[in-house]
Formats: structure tokens, sequence, C-alpha cells
């Protein structure tokens, strides 16, 4: 039973499923610790995905729609900061009202576009493949390089004190606008990757296929105290269940019915352990940046 | 944010038009139709009552929450588990069951469970410092996946995805407009409006729960419990949106669906924004986003119905930045 469910198949569908969420975790992270709160991450996944199949399908390359949706998570990511930074609207409700508009603009673009209410026509399709999709091994060098880039560069430094401490920025000369909107680019650059890789694993986008992914990484990064290796970290656990789930129903033809429920009910186990470590554990390891949602 | 509502709603209004012109249609020509199909037909109206029901109802359940300095992103999480239990008591009463006993019984159910989710939220808040927008997205993930696979395993029947039907007497009355899915619902959510606006005008209650929300560390040395505060709170702004499923359960589809009453929590906060966090104010922006969204629908033969989807989005985030805006003008 074990081993046929742990099989190689299990490995690619889980990486394949991890992929979103890191690249999500990752650049909500690095938002985060510059001090933007982002509750659009949900909103540059699913433009992201889109954009990447939209040029995907125009130009039938794959890497051209990795391309498009780096672009768009980027475009979404400078909405938010001109409505954060420069209006100095609540960063919460721009979060919030951004994937709203995610959730109709990309259906009223599927409309617009193509016609379709539902779905685009084909994109390249990456599948379950590992070696071949390059987003893989990107996902992977991001969850190196992010945290080193963080904690150890020039670039990380003035990330992290625009986060805690945005007057000691000031005192040295840097704009902590500036610093936030550089870090908002690459957060929006990562959470559109990881859109892209949303519709290219399956060849093409549909209406809410992020469903609630977004959501779900900025919990990780919560979680995690703030820790983009942790928190991509996280989002492999969460993949991992959710994979566990579909492998073993292939599996399973009879079984109990206790044993059924266990097994449907399984992808939201790390939804449940989230909020059981959230409500648990207090450390002081885990406090957000101090300036986090302030100006 | 007085003056600064109309400009909110004037630049929503010029989005709306550009995308308009971006599918060649003629803005307005296009407003003028919706504005004349929606009011001209009975059966229209109806079901901008029928969406403004339930955006009222998650939307009140946000602005009392905001009151009191909470951001209640639950809605989704405290709408579905009231559908799921208004559903699955509705369906376990005896079939006989007099409206005068199942009615009362659904709607408790339906505003138990979603109290249930809100106060879970707020004790994690007040008594295990945990914030309240990441245990409500835990908690809209966790109560989703379980209404969808306790459905499809138990309750959705044969290959479909609706639930057996609530026994008759739970049925809330359609209101004779067109035929629509306006039913007796509405007054429900005019109620819940009306008790709202007494508990904040008119009781030491209402004073609390808003002192709390302006400066908790002033509440607390004036001698109110925060805590105690922020977990009734935020049961009572669960138990409003889980009455929603009155309207979609009890008034509409008589059964658990999958997907029944879904966005509904989310764009419960545009309601609540909109509404300026007035309960009155709440009921009127729900009037008119149902306007939208069914408006949307109405002239789908000459715009693509997802445009007002859009807008939706577009009004919150024209309000939070003219709401900012006119702050930093009056500082």
């Amino acid at each position: 039973m074990i081993a046929s469910v742990l099989t190689l198949a299990f490995l690619a569908q889980a990486i394949r499923i991890a992929v979103p969420y890191a690249f999500a975790a990752l650049g909500g992270a690095v938002q985060e610790r510059s001090g933007v709160i982002d509750l659009a991450l949900e909103a540059k996944l699913l433009f992201g995905a889109f954009a990447a199949a939209a040029v995907g399908h125009a130009t039938g390359s794959a890497v051209c729609g990795i391309a498009g949706g780096v672009a768009a998570g980027m475009t979404v990511a400078l909405v938010q900061a001109w409505c954060a930074l420069w209006l100095a609207a609540d960063q919460v409700i721009i979060g919030v009202a951004l994937n709203v508009i995610a959730l109709g603009g990309t259906r009223f673009l599927l409309q617009a576009i193509y016609h379709e209410g539902a779905n685009s026509p084909p994109a390249p399709a990456y599948g379950d493949a590992v070696l071949t999709n390059p987003l893989v091994p990107a996902a992977i060098v991001c969850a190196l390089m992010v945290p080193l880039a963080v904690r150890r560069t020039r670039w990380g430094l003035r990330l992290r004190a625009a986060g805690d401490r945005p007057d000691a920025l000031v005192a040295v000369g840097v704009s902590p606008r500036r610093t936030r909107l550089h870090a908002m680019l690459v957060g929006g650059a990562l959470a559109g990757a990881g859109g892209a890789q949303l519709s290219l694993a399956v060849g093409g986008f549909s209406a809410d296929m992020s469903s609630g992914r977004g959501y779900i990484a900025l919990a990780m990064v919560i979680l995690s105290g703030w820790r983009p290796a942790l928190a991509a970290l996280a989002c492999v656990g969460v993949a991992a269940a959710q994979a566990l789930s579909v492998q073993v129903q292939m599996h399973m033809a009879g079984g109990g019915e206790l044993r059924r429920q266990i097994v449907d009910l399984a992808p939201l186990l790390p939804y449940v352990v989230t909020l059981l470590v959230i409500s648990l554990y207090r450390g002081r390891d885990r406090s957000p940046p101090s300036a986090l949602g302030k100006l | 944010m007085r003056r600064s509502l109309p400009v909110a709603l004037l630049a929503s209004m010029a989005v709306g038009s550009i995308l308009m012109l971006v599918v060649g249609a003629s803005p307005g020509h296009v407003w003028w139709t919706m504005v004349t199909r929606v009011l001209g037909s009975e059966y229209q109206v109806g079901q901008v009552l029928y969406k403004a029901t339930g955006l009222a109802l998650t939307g009140l359940a946000v602005s009392v929450a905001l009151d009191a300095g909470l951001f209640n992103i639950g809605g989704e999480a405290q709408l579905g588990a009231g559908i799921f239990a208004c559903a699955l008591v509705g369906t376990a009463l005896p079939a006989g069951t007099p409206a005068i006993v199942a009615i009362p019984v659904c709607t408790l159910a339906a505003a138990a469970a979603g109290g249930a989710i809100g106060g879970a939220i707020g004790f994690l808040r007040a008594k295990r410092d945990a914030h309240e927008v990441i245990t409500s997205i835990m908690f809209n993930a966790i109560v989703a996946g379980v209404v969808l696979v306790e459905g499809s395993e138990h309750i959705f029947q044969g290959g479909t995805t609706t639930g057996p039907a609530i026994v008759p007497g739970a049925e809330l009355p359609r209101l004779p407009l067109g035929g629509s899915a306006a039913n007796c619902a509405l007054f429900i959510a005019i109620a819940a409006v009306a008790l709202v606006w007494w508990l904040r005008a008119r009781t030491t209650w209402g004073q609390a729960w808003l002192a709390v929300g302006r400066d908790p560390d002033a509440a607390r040395h004036a001698g109110i419990s925060v805590a105690r505060v922020q977990i009734l709170v935020m049961a009572g702004a669960g138990a409003l949106a889980g009455l929603a499923a009155t309207s979609f359960v009890m008034g509409h589809k008589h059964a658990l669906e999958e997907g029944l009453g879904a966005g509904t929590g989310l764009l419960g906060i545009v309601a609540a924004l909109l509404g300026r966090l007035h309960p009155v104010g709440v009921g009127i922006a729900s009037l008119l986003l149902g306007f939208l969204s069914v408006g949307g629908l109405a002239v789908g033969d000459l715009v693509p119905k997802e445009l007002t989807e859009v807008l939706l989005g577009v009004v919150l985030l024209a309000v939070a930045t003219a709401a900012a805006w006119e702050r930093r003008a009056a500082a």
C-alpha cells in the first residue's frame, strides 16, 4: 500500500502542486518583509495564470507564456503599490479588491478575447513533467536564493529595514517607498511565475483556477514567521498532503467508510495544522515586520 | 468619507465605461439599457432583492466586526457553515413539521453554525493572539472542503451536486415578483439592519464595541473587557453571515447545492465598506451591488456579463483609495 503510493508519479504530482504555492509564498514573504501586506497573491496567481496561457497560446511557446505570467504578476503588484504606497489606501482592503477584480477580470478577458465562458484555448502544457519544465528548477533556485538575498545582500538589508525601521532607512538617505516598490515588483514576478505554473501545467487557463492558493500561501508566510525558506517548505507540505490524498484515492478501490472519510479530508490537514500552530504557539521569533501595513 | 464616496462611484463608472469601449459597446447605451431593463421588469427587481438579501447580511457581518476593529474575511466560512447546517437540519426534520417550528429551527441552525465559526475566530484572536485574517482564511478553506467532501460522500444525490430537499414546512415563501428568487428572507435582512442600528446607536453594548474598535487600550482602561467584546462581536458577525443561508437554502434552492452562496461572503466586504460601516448604508450598498450583478446579466447581449463582476472589485478599490485620499486631505 505505502510502496504503491510513494511512487515517482506521486513525487512528480507533489512537485507540480507545490510550485505555484512556493512561488506565491516566496513573493509574499519578500513583499511583506518590506512592510506591505500582500493579500493580493490570489490576484497575482490568477492574472499570471491567464497571461501565461494567453501568451503561450498566441506564441506557441511555453517560455514566452512564463514571461507573460511574470509580467502580469508585476503589473498587479504595480497597481497594488500605487494604491498602497502613493494613495495610502488600506492594504488589506486593496488586496481583497484586487482579488475580486482578478476573479471577474480574468473571466471578462476570456469572454472579450476568446468568447469563452470558462476555459482558454489550449496552451503548451508541461503536465507532471519535472525535467522539462523550467519552472521546477526555477522554483528550487528561488527557494534557495530568495532567503539568501533577503538575509545577506544590501538589497535584502534595505528591504528588511523598510519593513522594520523605515525611519532608519530615511536617516541613511534611502526612500522606504522606493525600496518597497522594488520588493513588490520582485514579489509580483515570483507570484506571477507561480500563476504560470498553474495554467501551463494543465495547458490552458480555466476560471478561478487559483482557487484560494494565494490565501493559503500567505497563511504559510505568516506561519513561517515571515521566513521565505520556511514558507516555501510549508508549501511543499501543503502540496504533499494534497498529492497524497489524490494518490491514495486512486489506489484504494474499496476501503471502509471511515478510511474513505480520512483520505477525503486529508488535504484539509495543513489548514488545521496551521490553525493549531498559529493559535497554540506564540513565539517571539514569529512576530511580523514591525512596520507591516503602516506607511 | 462623505465627499469621497460619489467620487469613488464616478471613478468606478468611468472604469466600467472604458471596459465597455474595449469590447466595442457604447457606454451610454449599455448603462441606460441596464437601468431600464432591470428596473422595468418585476423579475429583475426581484433578483436584485434576492442578491441584496445575502449581501446585506454578509455585509453586516463585516461591518460589525470592523466596528470592533476586527477584519472579518471569514464570511465565506460562516455562510458556508450556515448553509450546511440549515440544509442538514431542514432535511432531518420529520416530513410533517409545521412551518411555525421548522422555520425558526432552521434559521437558528444557520445562525448558530455561522456564529460558532465567527466565535472561534474571535476567541483565537482575543485569547490566543492569532490574527483573525489568517484564522479566517483557514476556516474558509476548511469549511469549503468539509462541505464538499461530506456533500459528495453523503448528501448529494446520485451523481448530482444537489442534496435532498428540506421539509416543505421550512421553506420561506417567495415574494410575488415575476417568479424571481426574492423571498421572505429579505425581511430577516431588514430586521438585521434594524437590530444592528439599534445596538450601535441605542445600547451601551454597541458603545462598548465601537469603543474597542476606536482604541482597545482606552476601552480597557474604561473597564471594558476587550476580549469578551471581541469574541461576542465575532460570534454575532458570524451569526449574521450564517443567516444569509435562510435566503439561499430556505428561500430559494430548498436543498444543499455545491457552490450555493459562494462569493457572497467575500462581496460582503464590498458592501460593508461601500456602506461606510453604517448598517443602513450597508443595506443601500447591497442593493447597489445587487443591481450591478443582476444588471450585468441583463445586458449580457451587449457586453460580457463578467464586466460588472470586475466593477464590484473596482468599486472596493476606489472606495478604499478615495477614503485614504480624503483622510489625508483632512489631515
